[in-house]
């Protein structure tokens, strides 16, 4: 493992020493004034910690090198899209045109914010086929929910809002799925996965009626296949007066390849954190643009940024039927300029390298792994591969053993258990940032980790010995439940 | 699996013991080895009327959560108190220190339809 | 590859992909850019905007141009954390579980709450999410919130009631707090109000706890977390549950994004909560390390049943605030709010004296109302050409307040400048 040793870290609060300052602060040169006369009542104690700038930043330094990010090392978690986040992004986001600007002051005294907005737009219209991108949602899942917010506006417009209460998700849905539409007051109901992995097409002609919304569907699946009939998805759909919602966790197996707006749908949502490249953060920032196709947009959030037939950046709040806010403010702003930054450096001409070599490296992973851990549908895959590791279960051998063994030999797992349909599945995302050598390293070591299960598996089971710490008791975590430290009380004089 | 011969079972796991006007309900063998170490478990207020397959409450562990259905209608009369500070009795004892809830029958009749213990084992193969 | 694959070219791995979805022709976007070409499009786009470097900055309404240590910006451009995906695999996450961890314990505190989650997207969105939790919790359907919270975070709860069937009730504002609480009811789920409120006053949490809990609803705070440093918490008026932006505390403005929404509660809601949260627990050899815990609320676990449909929360910005919260600790954070009230103090008597008028009463934190003799927006034009960044015209959000600037005052203005302002607005009052 690259991590080096490290002693079981202290938590800061145990490093603090009264009167410590981390930091030269700037200290106001008006007049002092009388706290409480001037607030009302204040507070007794405050226990935050006290540490100098150099315990500071040692005790973040150390905490880094016990966490795993995709600058450590590959990191093939499935449905996540761990691509490597490049060095300009992380820099044009930090010039103070863009830090140190406040989305409400005038909006005439930020065109070049506007710009950068409105730029995000065309690209992404134009990449997804869509006719208008709207970047407030604040995530993959705020995406969700805000489309699903607009199709029921849409209902509403039309006088069926009352009747159509369903909105139906493949078995293999994301949870945030349903989860969005139960948010908006929606009852769900699922539609299962055929024997290929595709959409089960009877039982959504079964389940189309009056009362149903929208379909979610999520292309490429959460198989990692293409939705080869989501022409006639669509139409069905469509036909039965519901709406069709394209779950965009996986457009990077499409971008510059196929269009989701050309596909039928008549709205998806973005994880630009995924696809377009801005940093995970650790579980957020997340970026969750949406595209809406022209019906929809009369709904969309407002303020619209809009380019006007100058060419001009303007602010567009008169919107009589907009659902209204979803989010303060204009979205993720400084993600913006980092996928801005991102899809400039593409363009037109490599834009389609994104899906072509992401498409490339899981089919490749797919192949190398095919004895040891065959693919759950034997199907070209698309930007992911979900295998099984069935085989190895009556030897006591569970995806999750596989996974934690990983761990030990240098390489994040991939995601587990995911999508729910398919037994002890490991689904691998490679993206197309990594070089072959890293993939065959990964393959080796997940060939090595198959034998190991047939003949030494506590090795599995006892994994991951390489780490700060084993596996963790999550039972006693619930059970026992220990989510802040408390300053120790003082006892006696 | 321990599936007890002296009791009634449903197909989503319960297990039921009738003793008079009183049903002591919980969830079998089964049931607690797939969900793995119990920790929480979201019980109904006593007093509360349920009808037959009524959800009253919920069975978690660390990464599932089961619903809780009422194999007989009734009212409910008691809940295991001592689930909450040690909910692994579910696992531990699943019919006997991990009974979950006693319900006061109003319809003696829907007994009738309870997976005998023979049938249970069918279900779960 | 793709020998081992068993293909010719690329293009055969696509054939699943019907022809007739199959882009055709070229995407009509500009030519790619290099590196050079990159940083120089997003600087010339950039300098188009006026910001906080260039101008004296007074606006301030949720969002506060406040110094950010370099520590911060240091620590969350890490690698191993700005490029890791949410900590599922606890045994390759201690590292950042343990910042999220330390995290909840210093808003916990700030708040004077039992606990807190790892984070929300931003204020508004954590204070529609409390006002959906206390639905939940209490059964009931309507949401009663101040005026004097922030707009925006008013209409974002308007969105999220619309979609949740829930039925909003404004307090109007009695010169500028919050005082008739009437309408709190037995019909109440909860009660909503700011500290400070977006005015600056600070409100008086006594009475609007004492009407909710009349009533049976929760008692929701929306607090700014710097004020925290120096006010009673409102865990101390016994809120139940308390959210916020956590921006002021170490994140940059960045034209309102990335953000990071605070959410805290009592213990006996803790199954509740929206989102992530952090606890402590052991492996097999008896070694103390951090998992995400309370899983079981989440939507990949329970689907529609979920307290919540949120994922993914703003980990990376919690960091920065964590990191900063470190670096200020106890006494640069109470050092940070003291300067805040001086300059505030300072500038009330400044500007009043140029020819403005204190609107509003109450005590305030750091931000205040002030009445102009000419429209607000026009002052705020004239002033930006003498790069002051005078505050927010309020007309466009308040009927009546067309004449009112909602004026920020941070520990990082300067005596000198807001002498300037008070010169610049005399001048412009003329």
């Amino acid at each position: 493992m690259p991590h080096k040793l490290v002693p079981q870290p202290k938590l800061i609060f145990e490093k603090s020493s009264p009167g410590r300052v981390g930091c030269n602060l700037p200290v106001a040169d008006t007049p002092e004034v009388d706290l409480k006369k001037a607030l009302g009542p204040t507070r007794q104690s405050l226990h935050l910690p006290e540490v100098s700038e150099l315990e500071l930043i040692r005790h973040f330094t150390n905490l880094s090198h016990i966490n795993y990010g995709i600058e450590t090392g590959f990191y093939p978690l499935g449905s996540c899209t761990m691509k490597y986040n490049p060095k300009i992004n992380e820099r044009t986001a930090m010039i103070p045109g863009f830090t140190h600007i406040h989305p409400m002051q005038p909006a005439d005294t930020v065109p070049g914010a506007l710009e950068v907005l409105a730029q995000v737009q065309e690209f992404l219209c134009e990449i997804c086929g869509f006719d208008s991108i709207c970047l407030q949602p604040l995530a993959g899942a705020h995406g969700e929910l805000t489309c699903l917010m607009l199709i029921r506006a849409y209902h509403e417009s039309r006088g069926e809002g009352a009747t159509r209460r369903v909105v139906l998700a493949p078995d293999s849905a994301h949870g945030t799925n349903p989860a969005s539409a139960a948010m908006v007051g929606y009852t769900v109901k699922t539609i299962p996965t055929d024997a290929s992995g595709g959409c089960d097409m009877a039982a959504l002609t079964t389940a189309l009626d009056e009362t149903v919304a929208a379909f979610m569907v999520t292309n490429p699946s959460t198989l990692g296949l293409f939705e080869t009939q989501i022409e006639e998805i669509c139409r069905l759909v469509h036909e039965a007066g519901g709406q069709v919602f394209c779950d965009g966790a996986n457009m990077n197996a499409m971008v510059g390849t196929t269009r989701p707006g050309d596909h039928g749908f008549d709205c998806m949502h973005l994880n630009l954190h995924k696809t377009f490249s801005t940093p995970h953060g650790g579980g957020g920032p997340g970026c969750g643009a949406i595209g809406l196709k022209a019906h929809l947009e009369p709904f969309q959030p407002v303020p619209v940024v809009i380019r006007n037939k100058e060419g001009k950046v303007e602010l567009d709040d008169r919107r009589p039927h907009s659902i209204g806010r979803v989010s303060a403010y204009f979205g993720q702003f400084l993600m913006e300029v980092r996928a801005l930054t991102y899809l400039s450096a593409y363009g037109k001409e490599r834009m389609a390298d994104i899906s072509r070599h992401a498409v490339l490296n899981a089919n490749y992973v797919k192949a190398r792994l095919k004895d040891v851990l065959p693919a759950a549908h034997d199907r070209p895959c698309m930007h992911e591969c979900v295998l099984t590791a069935q085989e190895y279960k009556k030897g006591g051998v569970r995806a999750l053993d596989i996974s934690k063994r990983l761990i030990d030999y240098g390489f994040h797992p991939p995601t587990n258990y995911f999508p729910l349909i398919v037994p002890e599945a490991i689904m691998i995302e490679p993206t197309e940032t990594e070089c072959k050598e890293t993939l065959d390293a990964f393959c080796d070591a997940l060939i090595a980790i198959c034998e190991e299960a047939r003949t030494n598996p506590d090795l599995l089971h006892d994994a991951p010995t390489t780490q700060i710490v084993g596996r963790l008791d999550e039972a006693s975590a619930v059970k026992n439940l220990d989510v802040r430290w408390r300053a120790p009380q003082k006892v006696g004089v | 699996m321990n599936v007890p011969t002296d009791l009634k079972y449903t197909k989503s796991h319960e297990w039921v013991r009738i003793e008079g006007d009183v049903a002591t309900i919980g969830i079998t063998d089964h049931a607690q080895s797939e969900l793995g170490d119990v920790v929480f478990l979201d019980l109904p207020e006593v007093g509360r009327a349920l009808q037959q397959e009524e959800t009253f409450g919920s069975v978690e562990s660390v990464k599932t959560v089961s619903d809780l259905y009422a194999p007989i209608a009734g009212e409910v009369i008691e809940t295991n108190a001592a689930l909450s500070g040690q909910s692994e009795l579910v696992n531990t004892d699943p019919y006997q220190g991990g009974w979950i809830v006693k319900l006061r029958i109003a319809d003696p009749a829907q007994a009738e339809g309870l997976l005998s213990p023979e049938d249970y084992q069918g279900v779960i193969g | 590859m793709l020998d081992t694959i068993g293909v010719e070219t690329i293009d055969d791995l696509f054939v699943e992909i019907p022809d007739s979805l199959k882009f055709k022709g070229e995407l009509n976007l500009p030519s790619a850019l290099n590196e050079y070409q990159l940083y120089l499009k997003m600087a010339l786009l950039a300098r188009q905007n006026l910001d906080a470097t260039k101008a004296d900055w007074y606006l301030g309404a949720g969002l506060y141009d406040r110094y950010i240590p370099a520590s911060v910006a240091a620590v969350i451009s890490r690698g191993e954390f700005l490029t890791s995906y949410t900590p599922y695999q606890p045994e390759l996450s201690q590292g950042y579980l343990q910042t999220i961890y330390e995290f909840q314990s210093m808003i916990a505190e700030l708040y004077g709450m039992d606990v807190a989650n790892a984070s929300m997207y931003d204020g508004s969105t954590s204070m529609a999410e409390a006002a959906i939790m206390a639905s939940g919790v209490t059964g009931r359907h309507k949401i009663v919130i101040s005026e004097a919270v922030h707009p925006h975070y008013r209409q974002v709860l308007d969105t999220y009631c619309w979609a949740n069937g829930l039925h909003v009730e404004v307090i109007r504002h009695n010169n500028g707090a919050t005082t008739d609480f009437s309408t709190v009811d037995d019909q109440a789920a909860c009660v909503i109000v700011g500290y400070p409120n977006f005015f600056g006053v600070i409100e008086d949490l006594d009475a609007a706890r004492t009407a909710a809990r009349k009533a049976g609803a929760l008692f929701i705070v929306a607090a700014d977390p710097t004020a925290m440093a120096l006010l009673k918490p409102p865990g101390e008026f016994d809120a139940d549950i308390v959210v916020g932006e956590g921006q002021p505390l170490g994140v940059a403005m960045g034209y309102g994004g990335p953000l990071v929404g605070l959410f805290a509660c009592k213990q006996e809601y803790v199954r509740r909560i929206p989102g992530r949260i952090v606890g402590r627990t052991h492996d097999a050899q008896g070694r103390s390390g951090f998992v995400m815990t309370l899983r079981t609320r989440e939507q990949d676990i329970r689907r529609e049943k979920a307290t919540s449909n949120i994922c993914t929360n703003e980990a990376l910005m919690a960091l920065a605030t964590t990191v900063y919260m470190i670096a200020l600790g106890k006494n640069g954070l109470q050092s940070v709010a003291t300067s805040t009230v001086r300059n505030t103090q300072y500038a009330r008597e400044k500007l009043s004296s140029a020819g403005g008028k204190i609107k509003f009463p109450g005590n305030v934190f750091g931000e205040f109302v002030l009445e102009l003799p000419k429209p607000a927006d026009e002052v705020q034009r004239r002033l930006i050409d003498q790069n002051i960044m005078a505050g927010l015209p309020l007309g466009p959000y308040y009927k009546g307040l067309d004449h009112c600037l909602l004026v920020a005052v941070t520990e990082v203005r300067t005596k000198d400048q807001i002498d300037r302002y008070a010169a610049a607005l005399a001048e412009v009052l003329k």
